[in-house]
């Protein structure tokens, strides 16, 4: 038994401790708000915040994590994140929309590090990928994140 | 149960009317019956009453539409909706969206009309017995799906009439309550009010009284000028749920005592499963089961990690003699060897371009082009979720055809087709992936061994790109003669691949004839515009033993780069600018003259590209689109190329959302 601290609460997991997180998420909590891609590390899909950075939760096991505050969709709250959803629906951004959880996690620990990227530091920062191809909106999403935090 | 027994009396029925005369009701409707409000009626509640096929209105005034049609990010549900909506007289956010049952009334007739292996008018589709019969069982059963750019072509009318039909009925029950001609009210807002009488009652207080009146069979709808929906901008209503994380995929279903399948697939097609050791894994965490089909294993536990930790341990042998040694150069080696063969079938013929070309000497230009296979690779891997019991069937997955998963639900469980329900998620993506139903069948046999318990199998990405219905390979070989003018003389197409739909039809069909013609692996090269005096494009079939399917836009994927390449060949032997080139022969078509004309202004075609630029141009017509393109690339001495800029000209018909 490990415990991990998850949107804020302790709570007791019954997994091996190599299961990775992403599991734990989506099977033991039913915060399925975070998806499945790859589980290689190479979609995003499965991005959450441990201790405020985005980070990959297929390829992390809960071990990793057990003493971070981890952050998922669900508990995304606060001006960044809030933004963020915000921009995203003003620019209709989802088409599918099974990657834009993980890309909204990715660009919200974005912009609390880089408040205002440029787009050379969105390319390097948001390397998930979106089959449906939304890139142009999510690209544009992130400058209004920019604008509806400033304003907010 | 076998499938050509899947004529249930039921489908029978509707096929046997549809036959006899009813066929061309159906089409007069769009192909859709809005007064048959049964299937519908079906699943209304307490105080919930129907109006029609699509709309039920409850007493506190909830308006719910049915939606026969898959969201898989093409902003279906906000559509189809808005069409309701304009006739109804209420904003689209007063609607609620509702999977339909499984019914004929909700077919899509345009998708068998343009899928399904016969002449749609613009084709020389050949009338074969076996074409015949497909046209006859593939439209008369009804099949729901969603696919081929067809949901607004198929349901833009019958929806629109749902709501004209419902707000006329409203209207009528609100004048016989106030005795009031009904040609003095109207509605607005969700009301229905009489301005002399100075009376005014909701939807929600008239539904009952208006779900008791017959429906009418004609309706007027509302003239373009009268609309504040249609042609306007409507935020797609699947958003707001899809950036909370609250949107409920297929792989996101969780059912209470489920259990979890993750499964090891023959890595040769068509191989079997010939020896496998459960011992192995028998103490491993969670461990339930591990349930054997013919190429497949599956462990199932109840986590999936668990099943997957398993499944990769469990030794499994497999008989993969047969394809072994497919390979993509023997694949190409059986088209080139099939482009040799004069027997091609011929989809497009005018004049006699053969001898045009036999006589033309050195001075034909010709060229080759090939395409590899594509997997859909859709962002949410394949997945399904199922509960068999000894009487009925449940199904939860992202599907593109719910009666498909029906059938296969009837004939693996073998129920029937009343006991059977299933559930249309959000789809992480479909592309055509998700009409076909092999994940669905895997999961609906690993319940059968789990009766009563849900299990819910998820295909790794793995699993997803080796066990795809691909996009087919595909060689084309072009021949042409100039005339002095440099316009195209003689144009002789010649196509070698698999024939998709017949793939597909065969796999839910097995019944179905082998050889039948099939547009929609020629769209895009057999229905070219340009005008040339002499054209011949045939299709030489070319079965492989990879499994093959309906990828996103289907057969114009690879015709349309087949096409346009060699209209830039040809331009560049002309020494014609490619554009002009391609008005050279549009003479008759105004609809692509308007969108070139465009895409040369929009694009500065007419200005030199910057130092070190390069641009390229292409026109294709696909499902009802015009499109073309201005693309401007550099290429770097080691050869990378960067994408500088892409203008795009589409004439997509009457826009319904302007915001999608
Ligand atoms: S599922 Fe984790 S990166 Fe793709
Ligand atoms: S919206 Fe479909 S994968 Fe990104």
């Amino acid at each position: 038994m490990l415990t991990l601290n998850i949107n804020g609460k302790e709570i007791q997991i019954d997994a091996e401790e190599d299961t990775p997180l992403l599991w734990v998420l989506r099977d033991n909590l039913d915060l399925t708000g975070t998806k499945f891609g790859c589980g290689i590390a190479a979609c995003g899909a499965c991005t959450v915040h441990v201790d405020g950075t985005a980070m990959r939760s297929c390829s992390v096991p809960i071990s990793m994590v057990a003493e971070s505050k981890i952050t998922t969709i669900e508990g995304l709250t606060g001006t960044v994140g809030n933004a963020v959803q915000r921009a995203w629906i003003e620019e209709q951004v989802p088409q599918c929309g099974y990657c834009q959880p993980g890309m909204i996690m990715a660009v919200s620990a974005l912009l609390k590090e880089t408040p205002s990227p440029t787009d050379e530091d969105i390319d390097d920062a948001i390397t998930n990928i979106c089959r449906c191809g939304t890139y142009p909106r999510i690209r544009k999403a992130i400058h209004r994140a920019v604008k509806l935090e400033t304003e907010a | 149960m076998a499938k050509s027994t899947l004529l249930t009396r039921r489908k029978f029925l509707i096929a046997g009317g549809l036959v006899g005369g009813g066929l061309a009701v159906a089409y007069a409707f769009g192909g859709n019956d809005v007064p048959d409000r049964a299937p519908y009626a079906s699943t209304a509640g307490t105080n919930e009453f129907t109006l029609n096929a699509w709309v039920k209105i409850s007493s506190n005034g909830n308006i719910s539409v049915a939606i026969s049609q898959a969201e898989m990010g093409q902003g279906i549900h906000t559509a189809l909706c808005m069409l309701v909506a304009e006739e109804l007289e209420v904003d689209v956010a007063g609607i609620t969206p509702e999977q339909a049952p499984i019914d004929a009334v909700y077919a899509n007739f345009t998708i068998i009309q343009d899928s399904l292996p016969f002449g749609d008018g613009h084709h020389r589709g050949e009338e074969t017995a076996g074409a015949w019969a497909m046209k006859k069982v593939g439209a008369l059963l009804g099949i729901q799906a969603t696919g081929g750019s067809t949901s607004v072509r198929n349901f833009w009318l019958p929806m629109q009439q749902a709501g004209a039909t419902a707000r006329q009925m409203l209207i009528q029950a609100a004048a016989d309550r106030w005795s009031v001609p009904a040609s003095e009210c109207y509605a607005k807002a969700g009301k229905i009010i009489h301005d002399s009488s100075d009376n005014s009652a909701s939807y929600g207080e008239l539904a009952q009284a208006a779900s008791k009146l017959d429906i009418p069979e004609e309706v007027s709808l509302k003239q373009p000028s009268e609309r504040r929906v249609i042609g306007y901008s409507q935020q797609r209503i699947d958003i707001p749920a899809k950036v909370t994380g609250e949107a409920e995929f297929g792989v996101d279903v969780s059912l209470p005592d489920m259990v979890y399948a993750a499964v090891k697939i023959c890595p040769t097609f068509g191989g079997t499963v010939k020896h496998w050791d459960e011992s192995k894994i028998g103490n491993m965490p969670g461990v339930l089961k591990a349930v054997k089909l013919e190429n497949a294993v599956a462990v199932v536990a109840n986590s999936f990690w668990r099943a997957k930790q398993a499944v990769e341990q469990l030794p499994v042998t497999f008989d993969d003699t047969i394809n072994s040694s497919l390979s993509t150069d023997g694949i190409f080696n059986e088209f080139e060897e099939q482009l040799k063969l004069d027997d091609g079938r011929s989809y497009a013929e005018e004049g006699d371009a053969k001898s045009v070309l036999s006589n033309s000497g050195a001075s034909k230009s010709t060229a080759t082009y090939k395409v590899p296979f594509l997997a859909h690779a859709c962002m949410e891997p394949m997945n399904c979720t199922a509960i068999v019991t000894d009487t009925s069937v449940e199904v939860w997955t992202p599907n593109q055809s719910n009666t498909l998963i029906s059938w296969i639900a009837q004939e693996i469980a073998e129920v029937d087709a009343e006991n059977v329900s299933v559930h249309n998620t959000y789809l992480g993506g479909g592309f055509g992936r998700k009409v076909e139903t092999d994940c669905v069948s895997m999961t609906l046999n690993f319940a059968k061994a789990f009766k009563g318990r849900p299990v819910k199998l998820i295909w790794t990405r793995e699993n997803d790109m080796q066990h795809d219905m691909y996009r087919p390979a595909a060689l084309a070989k072009f021949e042409a003669t100039l005339d002095s003018q440099g316009r195209v003389q003689a144009w002789h197409n010649k196509v070698a691949s698999p024939s998709i739909s017949r793939a597909f039809v065969q796999r839910m069909l097995p019944f179905a004839g082998a050889d039948m013609p099939d547009n929609t692996t020629v769209e895009g090269a057999a229905d070219i515009p340009y005008e040339f005096p002499h054209k011949l494009m045939e299709h030489f079939p070319t079965p492989v033993q990879v499994p093959i399917g309906y990828w996103r836009s289907v057969g114009h994927s690879y015709n349309a780069f087949f096409t346009e390449c060699f209209m830039d060949e040809l331009a560049a032997k002309a020494e014609i600018d490619p554009i002009e080139f391609r008005r050279l022969h549009l003479s008759d078509s105004k609809d692509f003259l308007a969108v070139l004309n465009r895409l040369e202004k929009e694009s500065n075609w007419k200005e030199p590209a910057a130092d070190g630029h390069f641009r390229g141009i292409a026109l294709h017509e696909s499902f009802g689109s015009i499109v073309g393109q201005v693309v401007e690339i550099s290429v770097s001495p080691d050869k990378e190329i960067t994408l500088h800029k892409v203008t795009c000209v589409i004439d997509c018909g009457e826009v319904l959302n302007l915001m999608v």
